[in-house]
């Protein structure tokens, strides 16, 4: 099996506070990955750092390696990798002065796209894939993006990352703003989506990452516990800390 | 005590009686405790009495003091339109199509005087907005944090010199500038549009522009803060995660989810720019005519009755610049509602971003 991610040695700070201290993981490719742990563990701050998403804040910096299909993310530009490694946060946020079309298009046209015909093709088959086409096909071109109900502005942020079709896709918590019935749908979104690209999902819900990960992380203060596959995790952990984790016995 | 009422409860309670009767008779019964605290909810003591009473009465006052400041403008309105009533009886509407401005003879139109307010105030804005926008961006997205405070700190003092400094430094400093520099350049290259024709006065509606441009750009550039501040900080991640660069990502997240807002202060700006006198009065050159050209001199509706009130001698001249006083007012009020109604819209309820 191929490796998609491959973290070595990651460290990240906020001003003077180290919030991760040396992580190292190899991300299989076309598999979803979880990455679990109590709150400010730094598991957020982990994927962030995967597409320099982390490096916005001006507090934060990085060190070590990220290398994403074999190319440290650190030797390219920023821009490059953040389209290469899509990023869903954890509440919507859809462009709200944008139609429901243009949300979709715009990774596109940052990257230089206007031709009519090609966006309109990508951005059917984005939306398709986020399995929102068949609810907005009629008012693509009519209504914000922020007119969609919650769970459908999560399907469409989704779609809107899937446009500029990167080969990682980063989820934080990206379900945990919503109702059941719009978290199974992201979930199976989640199982269609992993036959084409790679995923790491950050998750509060253990359930969740039972559900739809191969591989779990165990995150705790900045270290990662274990890593390993999901089953393997939770039913024998091998680490005590991440078998009192899952067993409820903290966090 | 207790014996003696015994015999009338039985006696009461088989009749059915209402259940606040019933009530009433068994608070009746053994804890007369209830009585007094029941008493003691109902009337204040009297160190709570006299803090209501405070209280009260200071509600009435701000109430007076808000009605004052509306009866105040209520009061000018009223003065204005009386005292332009005798120029409004002779000329009606035509006053402000009229382009004539003569005391002597007695014809007074208003139309020179609208003109060089609006144009004026438009070469401020056209000057002003860039500026005043990128200053804002630059302070809220881009500029590193030590230096955040200093740069808006001194947008905002130039917003305390006073108006009629900015005219003696227009005098002195800015119009020979733009005489010798500036309006050769403009005519040279720029005579084709129409708009830099002529002899090159320096003084001139140009010069008014531009004052009025650094006069505005701190309200202008302070409010586009604010409101820059407000865009949440999701919608820049999710510009930046589509791979935007940081130019990118500030024009489709940031301006563009604050454009109202922006609107908002640019109008903010606009009535600043319409009503100011001094300045403009010292270096637009108070002529009273109409002229395409930029660097022609003109004359604002505040510059006309700053110059001419004191020496206003026949009623009719007096009430022709009261009238002109009226539509300005108007206008700038209309103005500001319209931009503060346009600030408001994005504003509200969304809290100010905590890193800004």
């Amino acid at each position: 099996m191929a490796t998609a991610v491959e973290v070595h040695d990651l460290k990240a700070w906020f001003g003077k506070t180290e919030a991760l201290h040396g992580i190292n993981m190899a991300v299989e490719a076309k598999h979803a990955t979880a990455v679990i742990g109590p709150s400010g563990c730094g598991k957020s701050t982990f994927i962030r750092c995967l597409n320099r998403m982390h490096e916005t804040n001006p507090e934060a910096k990085s060190e070590g390696t990220v290398r994403v299909g074999g190319v440290d993310v650190y030797e390219m530009p920023a821009v490059d990798v953040r389209r290469r490694v899509g990023m869903v946060f954890q509440k919507p946020n859809p462009f709200p002065t944008m139609t429901i079309y243009d949300n979709v298009a715009a990774g596109l046209k940052l990257n230089g796209t206007h031709n009519r015909k090609i966006l309109d093709d990508i951005v059917e088959h984005s939306l398709q894939q986020a399995a929102l086409w068949d609810e907005v096909k009629d008012i693509l071109k009519k209504q914000s993006g922020a007119s969609l109900s919650g769970g459908q502005q999560q399907r469409l942020c989704i779609a809107r990352a899937l446009a500029v079709s990167p080969e990682v896709m980063l989820m934080d918590e990206p379900a945990s703003a919503l109702d059941p019935i719009s978290t199974a749908k992201i979930e199976d979104l989640i199982f269609e989506l992993k036959q084409k690209l790679t995923i790491v999902i950050v998750t509060h819900n253990m359930q969740q990452a039972s559900r739809v990960a191969e591989f779990t992380g165990f995150f705790l203060m900045g270290n990662l516990i274990e890593f390993d596959k999901t089953e393997k995790i939770f039913t024998n952990p091998s680490d005590k800390r991440t078998e009192d984790y899952i067993t409820g016995r903290f966090g | 005590m207790g014996a003696a009422r015994e015999p009338h409860i039985p006696d009461g309670q088989p009749t059915g009686q209402s259940f606040g009767a019933a009530a009433a008779t068994r608070s009746n019964q053994p804890d007369s405790s209830k009585v007094p605290f029941v008493n003691q909810t109902r009337e204040a003591p009297a160190w709570k009495k006299s803090v209501i009473n405070l209280d009260s009465g200071f509600k009435g006052l701000m109430l007076v003091a808000a009605l004052v400041v509306l009866g105040i403008v209520g009061l000018i309105v009223a003065e204005l339109m009386q005292g332009s009533a005798l120029a409004w009886q002779k000329f009606g509407i035509h006053f402000f199509f009229g382009s004539e401005w003569d005391p002597v003879s007695g014809g007074f139109g208003a139309l020179p005087f609208i003109y060089g307010t609006v144009v004026s105030s438009l070469v401020a804005l056209f000057i002003a907005v860039p500026l005043a926008v990128a200053v804002a961006v630059f302070v809220t997205e881009m500029c590193p944090k030590p230096l955040r405070r200093p740069i808006s700190y001194a947008t905002e003092l130039l917003a305390a010199i006073p108006s009629v400094i900015y005219g003696l430094w227009a005098i002195f400093i800015l119009v020979p500038i733009l005489r010798v520099h500036v309006e050769p350049w403009l005519m040279k290259y720029f005579s084709w549009t129409g708009l830099f024709t002529g002899p090159a006065y320096g003084i001139g509606m140009l010069a008014a522009g531009v004052v009025l441009a650094i006069m505005i750009v701190p309200i202008i550039s302070s409010i586009t803060r604010e409101v820059l501040a407000v865009v949440p900080q999701p919608q820049r991640e999710a510009a930046l995660a589509l791979g935007a660069t940081r130019w990118e990502m500030i024009r489709m997240a940031v301006l563009r989810n604050a454009r109202a807002g922006i609107m908002g202060a640019v109008i903010l700006g606009l009535g600043r720019a319409l009503g100011e006198t001094m300045a403009v009065t010292m270096v637009i050159g108070n002529s009273p005519s109409i002229a395409k050209s930029l660097l022609a001199p003109g004359y604002t509706m505040a510059s006309v009755i700053a110059n001419e009130f004191n020496e206003a001698t026949s009623d009719l001249h007096r009430s022709a610049l009261i009238e002109i006083g009226l539509a300005l007012f108007i206008v700038t009020i209309i103005v500001n509602i319209l931009a503060g109604l346009m600030v408001w819209t994005v504003t509200r309820g969304t809290p100010a971003r905590t890193n800004a």
